[in-house]
């Protein structure tokens, strides 16, 4: 068995192991209303797309959380490294990028 | 303003210090994050028998769903089998996250190598076991997984958060079998005290050993894998249940159960700990038949998943 999460695996998508011989792992996508985006509910496993997405409504919609389902193969999925992505979040020295950092006079008024 | 600079991610140079410094400020483990191998080992091994037992806790109440009094019974206990059914998917796929299979998961559960929680191995004899499983057996459940929705594992959190919003409807419906119950005839309200008497107990035992016995607290609660200790918990519980079995008018079968002003808890009696190894080393009345009834099923429909393969593959070929 692998215990050994490799890096490219994404955030929270789950990384299927050696003796992995069942059906393939999808991840879920749920639009909760309209007007919000799709969110990662979570995973399942299910042969193909059509199937999985009649799974995703039953795991994850039983009570109307949702008004749109995607599915996506997990392998499909790629993300960052997080810890070597560490550098490239680090925006604290730059301040400026930030609405609060300019002082407006309060004559101004709201801006 | 915290800054990144400010987090521990930064400065520490050995992944132990920045795991623990992680945890410590309560941020949550992510499954691509570096974590000692014990961490791992120690939440895969949880979760599993965590899903487990909600997929094994879909059949003492399984059984009751044909012989429901009423259709309206029937409809919600339907709903709440399938809820643990979705339970149990949502903890495999937070396994799943660690590295484990889902494959393997069900190997172990099938060779007896994982357990699942003991209290799915006692027998659902009456009705009232509706009741008194979605109010005792499920409000421990709760008790137990609300501290697990603030764990350090995000994954685990996050399925914990789900889940507990989902519990508490089987709890209240638990709940609501007995109050029936208990403004019924005698024999109903004998039969509510019947399903309370045998229930009681291994609902205590649900939250594990004494803490004085507890040889995993220690480590579980510096990761933050477990928040409150197995005594803890199991006091919560006791003082939350006490005066809703007074509101039934059932008795909990515990003479030594009274309050203690100066403690401000309720004390109770001690747990039959032999009857507690004896279940979980595999002698409970229900053991072999739960584990049992599972392989047998995962046998039967072995076709189905290969049917539903061979469709999509075949699917997959015509569209090339």
């Amino acid at each position: 068995m692998s215990y050994d999460v490799p890096h490219t695996s994404g955030e929270e998508f789950a990384t299927s192991s050696d003796v992995e011989r069942g059906l393939p792992m999808w991840e879920v996508f749920v639009r909760q209303r309209r007007g919000l985006s799709h969110v990662h509910s979570g995973s399942l496993h299910a042969p193909d797309a059509e199937t999985a997405l009649q799974a995703a409504r039953d795991v994850y919609t039983r009570r109307q959380e949702g008004v749109s389902i995607w599915v996506v193969p997990s392998t499909a999925v790629s993300a960052f490294d997080p810890e070597a992505a560490a550098d490239f979040y680090d925006a604290s020295h730059k301040e400026y990028r930030q609405a609060t950092y300019y002082k407006i006079p309060d004559e101004v008024g709201q801006m | 303003m915290t800054t990144l600079a400010d987090t521990p991610m930064s400065g520490a140079d050995d992944p132990t210090t920045r795991f623990q410094a992680i945890v410590d400020v309560e941020d949550k483990i992510e499954p691509s994050d570096w974590m000692p191998e014990g961490y791992r080992k120690t939440l895969i091994r949880q979760i599993a028998q965590h899903a487990h037992s909600e997929v094994i806790g879909m059949q003492p109440e399984g059984n009751w769903i044909s012989r429901a009094p009423s259709l309206r019974r029937k409809a919600i206990l339907m709903a709440k089998v399938q809820d643990e059914a979705g339970h149990g998917l949502y903890l495999y796929s937070a396994a799943e996250t660690l590295g484990i299979s889902r494959d393997e998961m069900m190997d172990l559960l099938h060779q007896g190598r994982h357990k699942y929680s003991s209290i799915f191995n006692y027998p659902t004899l009456t009705w009232a076991d509706m009741g008194a499983i979605g109010w005792l057996v499920d409000g421990a459940a709760i008790t137990n997984q609300v501290m697990l929705s603030r764990c350090s594992y995000g994954p685990y959190a996050r399925a914990m958060v789900r889940i507990c919003r989902e519990e508490s409807f089987h709890q209240r419906q638990g709940y609501e079998i007995l109050i029936a119950l208990c403004n019924g005839t005698d024999e109903q309200r004998a039969m509510a005290q019947d399903a309370v008497d045998r229930w009681w107990w291994p609902s205590l035992m649900m939250f594990g050993p004494n803490d004085s016995e507890s040889s995993h607290t220690e480590q579980s609660m510096a990761w933050k894998i477990k928040r409150v200790s197995n005594d803890d918990l199991r006091q919560q519980f006791v003082d939350m249940t006490v005066p809703q079995a007074a509101f039934l008018g059932v008795t909990l079968p515990d003479p030594d159960l009274e309050w203690n002003e100066e403690r401000d808890h309720y004390d109770f009696g001690e747990i039959d700990w032999d009857e507690f190894w004896s279940v979980v080393k595999g002698n409970g009345p229900m053991n072999r038949e739960r584990l049992e009834h599972k392989v047998g099923a995962w046998e039967a429909h072995a076709w189905v998943r290969e049917a539903a393969q061979a469709h999509a593959s075949k699917k997959q070929e015509a569209g090339r």
